[in-house]
């Protein structure tokens, strides 16, 4: 019943947010890109309700990059289905760019993570019996671009994540980490002003997780907003504001201070205890 | 130890040593004030592991040469061969968490939530004096703190699920 009745009413939120913005495109004024208020997730396992999002409000700016970190469990990864539209909320609303998104059907969804949310998970998704650069190229290619514009953001991407010499293998031949940066690579294909990311680093060593912090970096310099769920704080603390999740809800969003590197000579006040030689 | 280490391969005055260890660990390690060194070296002397002789400068005022003596090289090898002392177990964080109440602080969460934007911010810092880093010893220096720090901020998380 509840189902039902936030259905209908998501329903009518839409046709009055279509009819309020008669042109349907995007309000590219408005500052804020996404909006989930009051949004919860509940599970069933054999019948006892298990809430694992449990009334997260949260604003996204155009362009704004942020990190979502907690414990396991504490439904980090579920939120972040839920504003990609892999799971439907059990309550609450999702808007994006202006239009309410969490009772849109599967297949509106689908267009949306075509042409504006990119999104990279925990499981890879890569079709198989495609090459690393054609699974890129078809995702530029299904967000709109031409076929030169495909190939030339592959190229780009496959090389600023360091995966140049695997272009024409199988996805199935790369390691674990060389997929991940793949799946990397496809979710930015068509510039999405929505990146989604679950553990984009968690299967990566140092030198993959520095290459995929510059890719997100860059792209958050051109203005893409990026949503980024992690484990690692380096790669959170890239991102201007970390947003802790406990127990399905928000138990702290900081703003992080702007960084910059001490000045040469200077001893860095910002690291006071952390380094400590004796003797 | 590291003054020991410095002066195993040839004398040198204090100043020297205090510009070589700014050299070799960088801008993460806090820079050693001269008067610590000098201090640093005249236990070092008392207890026989360096000597010191004055070197007479014709346009400046002497200055104070320190060298290894064997009892100083022996030292130094002890400390090379053995084993270093395993994590720390004195957080004064850890302290606070725990006693907070006894001061009349309840709210836990607060406390926990202060120190994670703290270290977070340290780790921005961290993350961009690597950057500025040249890799080599001081750049592993500064990985080595980034680690600390991440498993400090794993730690906070345990606190916050077992106290909160």
């Amino acid at each position: 019943m509840i189902d039902l009745g936030s259905q209908i009413s998501a329903k009518k939120a839409t046709t009055k947010a279509r009819n309020g913005a008669p042109q349907g495109g995007p309000d590219l004024g408005a500052p804020v890109l996404l909006r989930a208020s009051g949004i919860t997730k509940t599970f069933r396992a054999e019948g006892v309700p298990v809430p694992a999002v449990r009334g997260v409000d949260l604003e996204l700016q155009r362009g704004e990059f942020a990190a979502i970190m907690g414990p396991s469990g504490s439904g980090k990864s579920t939120l972040l289905h839920l504003l990609g539209g892999l799971e439907r909320p059990t309550g609450g609303e999702i808007w994006l760019d202006g239009r309410r998104v969490d009772g849109l059907s599967q297949a509106k969804w689908a267009v949306l993570r075509r042409r504006q949310v990119g999104i990279v998970f925990q499981f890879f998704n890569l079709v198989s019996n495609m090459t690393v650069a054609d699974n890129v190229e078809l995702a530029a290619l299904m967000g709109g671009a031409t076929r030169r514009q495909a190939r030339e953001r592959r190229h780009e991407l496959l090389s600023d994540l360091g995966l140049r010499a695997k272009a024409d293998a199988a996805p199935a031949l790369l390691s674990g980490g060389e997929q991940q940066r793949v799946a990397l690579a496809r979710a930015m294909a068509n510039r999405p002003s929505l990146l989604l990311a679950d553990e984009p680093t968690g299967n990566l060593d140092s030198s993959g997780s520095q290459a995929v912090l510059r890719v997100l970096t860059q792209a958050h310099a051109d203005g893409q907003a990026i949503l980024l769920v992690t484990h690692d704080a380096r790669v959170a603390c890239a991102a201007g504001r970390v947003i802790s999740l406990f127990d399905g809800m928000v138990a702290d969003d900081a703003a992080m201070r702007p960084s910059r590197p001490p000045a040469p000579g200077q001893p860095s006040r910002t690291l006071p205890g952390v380094l400590r030689l004796r003797g | 130890m590291p003054l020991l280490a410095l002066l195993a391969k040839e004398p040198a005055h204090g100043y020297e040593l205090k510009i070589l260890l700014e050299q070799m660990f960088g801008d993460a390690y806090p820079s050693p004030n001269i008067g610590q060194i000098y201090v640093t070296l005249q236990r070092l002397e008392r207890d026989g592991l360096v000597a010191s002789q004055d070197v007479v400068q014709q346009t400046r005022p002497n200055k104070r040469v320190y060298e290894l003596t064997d009892a100083g090289r022996e030292a130094l090898a002890d400390w090379v061969d053995r084993p270093s002392d395993g994590p720390r177990v004195r957080d004064d964080f850890f302290m606070k968490l725990a006693l907070s109440p006894l001061a009349g602080a309840t709210d836990r969460l607060a406390l926990i939530n202060r120190q994670r934007r703290d270290y977070l911010n340290q780790m921005r810092g961290l993350s961009a004096l690597a950057s500025a880093t040249e890799p080599g010893i001081a750049r592993l220096l500064v990985e080595g703190a980034m680690l600390h720090l991440q498993a400090d901020l794993d730690w906070l998380e345990r606190c916050q699920e077992e106290l909160v």
